[in-house]
């Protein structure tokens, strides 16, 4: 095992925050070239006839589910060190169904409005000063709402150790999944197409 | 400058984005170094927690660390000293050089045909209020949650994503108007 390298050989402060910007700057490049800096990009999934969000996002978590699942199988990287939210169920259900909700009226996530204030997009600085009001209203209404955000407390927990499944066939079956939902994904956008509002260039 | 009144570059001569597969293995390799290097994943929401506390702590450090909330994001006085602070720089930046070289740089409103900027505006500010609720609900957004624990096959992270999926397809009917 040589890696998480934070947590092996050790990184300086300076030099995690050199690491961050570097991370950050393909992070944000990549973004931008899949279209997520526009909100009408981003929407687009919840009526079907552009389904990049969803194309992106699991491709994403397909690439980086099987290098971590390669990269822990050949003893590179320890993946018993990775940092791992703690699942609670049902307060995480509900934090979802909200963020979705926020995702229709907004037409970003806070990632995405990041990207967008970057290439001009003036509704991105209205949503993240959206952000900041929200969070400083969660400091208020947190204290009538901490039981219920503790509830359904799984702890740190993975499918693999839930389930007791070895990580490579649930990997496998996340790959499959993803790829099911790439076909379905096509044939939604095939379906839905006349709703493309006509100022948008087809693709 | 183009794009100035317009709803965006795709009514520009802007250069078409890329292939969504394409973009998304570069994402999820950037993922993958990030948990290779420093033992996390990626996140944007604890930035914006950063950036409120610090200036928050321009007004009163008391407010900020007797917060259950906020004090969590005070770090010892240097609230803008962490790591995702550091990522989001890195990505604003990046996002912008992306932008420039594909010609899609300019102030705009992104809003469908039948909605005026200033109520685009108004449902942008609003969806960052409930998203950020909602974020905090589930501590992550759709970098620290969907993405990261979503490939670490994190339980929360996958019952987190479907709701997400549930939550805005339910209320997109009710939005039709601001983007088609």
């Amino acid at each position: 095992m040589i890696a998480p390298i934070a947590s092996h050989a050790g990184l300086t402060d300076t030099q995690g925050f050199v690491a961050a910007v570097v991370l950050g700057l393909f992070f944000g490049f990549f973004l931008e070239r899949a279209g997520f800096a526009n909100a009408r990009k981003l929407a687009a999934v919840f009526y079907f006839y552009d389904m990049a969000v969803l194309k992106v996002m699991f491709s994403a978590i397909v690439t980086a589910a099987v290098g971590l699942w390669a990269l822990g199988a050949v003893g590179v990287l320890d993946l018993s060190e990775i940092y791992l939210v703690p699942t609670h169920v049902v307060p995480q259900f509900v934090g979802g169904l909200i963020l979705g909700v926020g995702f229709v009226v907004g037409g970003y996530c806070p990632g995405t409005s990041v990207t967008g204030m970057a290439t001009g997009r003036l509704d991105a600085f209205a949503y993240s000063a959206g952000i900041l009001g929200g969070l400083a209203v969660y400091g208020e209404i947190y204290p009538a709402i901490e039981s219920f955000t503790q509830r359904t407390d799984l702890g740190e927990i993975t499918f693999p150790d839930l389930l007791g499944i070895p990580r490579g066939i649930l990997v496998a079956l996340v790959v499959v999944g993803a790829g099911l939902a790439f076909v379905g994904a096509a044939k939604l956008e095939k379906a839905f197409a006349s709703r493309r509002p006509r100022d948008l260039a087809p693709t | 400058m183009k794009g100035t009144s317009g709803r965006g570059p795709e009514a520009a001569t802007a250069q078409p984005y890329w292939n969504p597969y394409l973009a998304g293995i570069g994402i999820g390799l950037v993922l993958l170094a990030t948990f290779f290097i420093m033992g996390r994943g990626l996140g944007a929401t604890g930035a914006f927690s950063a950036l409120l506390v610090w200036v928050m702590s321009l007004f009163s450090t008391e407010y900020v660390t007797s917060n259950p909330i906020h004090s969590g994001y005070w770090n010892d006085g240097s609230p803008m000293m962490v790591f995702l602070v550091f990522l989001t720089i890195g990505s604003f930046t990046g996002a912008a050089i992306s932008a420039a070289l594909a010609g899609r740089s300019g102030w705009s409103i992104g809003r469908g045909p039948n909605i005026s900027p200033l109520a685009r505006l108004a449902l942008a500010f609003v969806g960052g209020l409930v998203m950020a609720v909602g974020s905090k609900l589930a501590v992550g957004c759709t970098s620290g949650q969907a993405l990261t624990g979503g490939s670490m096959l994190n339980v929360g992270s996958w019952t987190f994503m479907i709701a997400v999926f549930i939550g805005g397809y339910a209320v997109a009917p009710l939005f039709r108007r601001q983007w088609l």
